[in-house]
């Protein structure tokens, strides 16, 4: 493994692990709220961060992590007051980070090559500084997306059910997405601040393919996630294209061979769709009952396939829906 | 069995057990500037059944939502064991099920939804003890869903979610159970299932609050109605005396027939106080 002999590329590859653990461990909870945008949009705040840096003159990291936390607190605030459900206060603050970064980093002269390395990750160029920062963030990250994963399920899958358990649903609504802004930060030398999102999204929705569960998926999607950022940075060491674009493509490109398996498993799932019952039509319609005589009896076990139908079930037989009604049965 | 003991913590909790479970006094709520709760007043016991029955848009689901701190309270009080609502923090007293829509979709099995409503027992950071287990499997058995504690919860039927839904409240041992229309969208055979399981609760000494648009298989667990419409309470008092009251067979469509008959217009006309 010659590749292990340059220091650089030590650091690339422990840079691509870390990112690799952290992004899908926050990201099963943005996934959980339906927020798998938001990472991209924190991207985009982070990049005012980034510009404020080369305009100053300062590292970029600390930066970049002080900017994006702040938007991302001033987003679920937005949010959490109910001021945000249209995208456009989102819009305006996620395309005045990029604007914002695009024209600091113009004026500090160094234009968009400077901070495309940030834009598109530039692995090989992390020093050890950045490392250990990276390494410092990753464990803060780490510690509350698994110490407080009960807490941090019930409030991402059912909010009003956590408050009626005396969780503080706002404080823990700021804390995913404040992990997320850093998680986004911590990202950008690895995969960059454009792809970071993926990161966080691909790995877990290809272990929800994969695996049954929120524990089970939260494992492998790090898992998938580690795969993925570590055998993309050692591949484009070997195919010389830059890491980020390569790790997205080999998350994808896992998602896409979890589908054909997650179909092969949805289908002994078998879940009776569902028609709603149209209340007010109900009277509308003559009750009629099945004319022939019926010796067979519906029920959750016979070969008919059963669609609930408002308050009771239907069940499809040669063509007809037929319900159960006292001691007949009704044409639906 | 812990589950079927609400009874002993209650009597440990000194002369806790004299207040009632829930009052609100006066309640109104506001959604969207709109009144949806005018001046209600209420009150479960330790213990006692209760039923909201009401229409579409009669505040039945708005004032256990704002009972629980869900919504924000516009004018009136709500104490819950005792303790006004602000300052209530024992939440493992309490079991709520949200209406069946709110459920998790994600993927998730049914320990792992059922292992949430042990949260306001469990400190941050400490994993699951032994105990917690044991309730969360518990109540998955009250609920007759033992045998389906790793299925993914999509998996499930409707009736079999709404079970989940009961477990996870039951999981923390609660002392009052607050169920938002948990027959709606239930097949009949599975209301019956549920209401058995409620039953159980019932007379094992919890108080049970239980949003419905109509009583059906749960009538008989009933101690008390409270019927409201737009916002108001218009009566309350046993189910046969609320019958009485309002002309209306409320508990008549409990057996043989299984379609839901809309309310006839009009029906409470008479009795509304306007």
């Amino acid at each position: 493994m010659e590749i292990l002999a340059y220091p650089f590329m030590q650091r690339a590859l422990l840079a691509a692990l870390l990112t690799g653990i952290i992004a899908p461990a926050i990201g099963i909870y943005i996934v959980q709220r339906r927020l798998s945008l938001l990472g991209d949009g924190l991207g985009h705040v982070a990049i005012a961060g980034v510009g404020l840096a080369l305009m100053t003159g300062q590292a970029p990291i600390p930066w970049a992590v002080a900017v994006c936390v702040a938007g991302a607190v001033v987003v679920e605030i937005l949010r959490q007051q109910g001021k945000a459900t249209g995208d456009v206060g989102l819009a305006i603050l996620f395309y005045g980070g990029l604007a914002a970064g695009v024209l600091m980093s113009g004026i500090a002269g160094q234009g968009a090559a400077a901070l495309s390395q940030y834009l598109f990750g530039s692995l090989t160029t992390v020093t050890a500084a950045d490392l250990a920062v990276i390494g410092v963030l990753a464990v803060l990250v780490l510690v509350p997306t698994l110490g407080l994963a009960p807490q941090l399920f019930a409030v991402s899958t059912d909010e009003e059910f956590a408050r009626t358990q005396g969780l503080r649903v706002r404080l823990y609504n700021i804390l995913i997405v404040v992990l997320a802004a850093v998680t986004v930060t911590l990202a950008m030398r690895t995969v960059g601040l454009l792809l970071v999102s993926a990161l966080m999204v691909v790995p877990v929705a290809a272990a929800q393919n994969l695996v049954r569960g929120f524990y089970a998926a939260l494992i492998t999607a790090m898992v998938v996630g580690v795969s993925v950022t570590v055998g993309g940075a050692m591949g484009s060491f070997y195919l010389d294209t830059p890491p980020g674009a390569l790790i997205v493509v080999l998350a994808i490109v896992v998602f896409v061979l979890s589908w054909p398996y997650s179909a092969l498993i949805s289908k002994r799932r078998r879940v009776a769709p569902v028609l709603p019952e149209l209340v007010d039509d109900e009277t509308l319609l003559p009750h009629v009952a099945v004319p022939e005589a019926h010796p067979h009896k519906h029920g959750p076990d016979c070969e008919h396939p059963a669609i609930r139908h408002g308050d009771h079930t239907d069940y499809v037989h040669e063509g007809h829906r037929h319900a159960q009604h006292g001691d007949h049965y009704d044409e639906h | 069995m812990p589950l079927s003991s609400p009874a002993d913590s209650k009597s440990t909790g000194s002369g806790a057990s004299a207040d009632p479970v829930l009052r609100v006094e006066d309640l109104s709520v506001f959604l969207g500037g709109l009144p949806v709760l005018r001046g209600i007043s209420m009150s479960v016991r330790a213990g006692e059944a209760v039923a909201l029955l009401g229409g579409n848009g009669s505040g039945k689901s708005t004032l256990v939502r704002a009972a629980l701190g869900l919504l924000p309270v516009e004018r009136g009080s709500i104490s819950l064991f005792g303790s006004p609502l602000g300052t209530f923090r024992r939440w493992s007293r309490i079991g709520y099920v949200p209406q069946r829509s709110t459920a998790p979709a994600s993927g998730a099995t049914v320990a792992e939804v059922v292992s949430s409503g042990r949260l306001a027992l469990r400190k941050p950071f400490i994993p699951r003890s032994a105990k917690d287990k044991r309730a969360v499997h518990d109540a998955l058995e009250l609920v007759g869903m033992g045998g389906r504690a790793k299925s993914d919860v999509r998996e499930l039927s409707g009736g079999q979610q709404q079970r989940v839904l009961i477990a996870r409240a039951l999981a923390g041992e609660p002392e009052l159970l607050v169920l938002d229309e948990p027959t709606a969208g239930v097949d009949l055979e599975h209301q019956h299932v549920l209401a058995d399981v409620i039953s159980a609760r019932v007379n094992a000494g919890l108080a049970v609050v239980v949003v419905l648009h109509e009583v059906g298989p749960l009538t008989p667990l009933i101690d008390r109605g409270v019927l409201l419409r737009e916002g108001r309470v218009i009566a309350q008092g046993p189910l046969a005396e609320l019958q009485h009251t309002t002309g209306q067979l409320l508990a008549h469509r409990r057996t043989g027939h299984e379609h839901v008959d809309p309310e006839p217009e009009g029906w409470l006309e008479g009795t509304v106080d306007h």
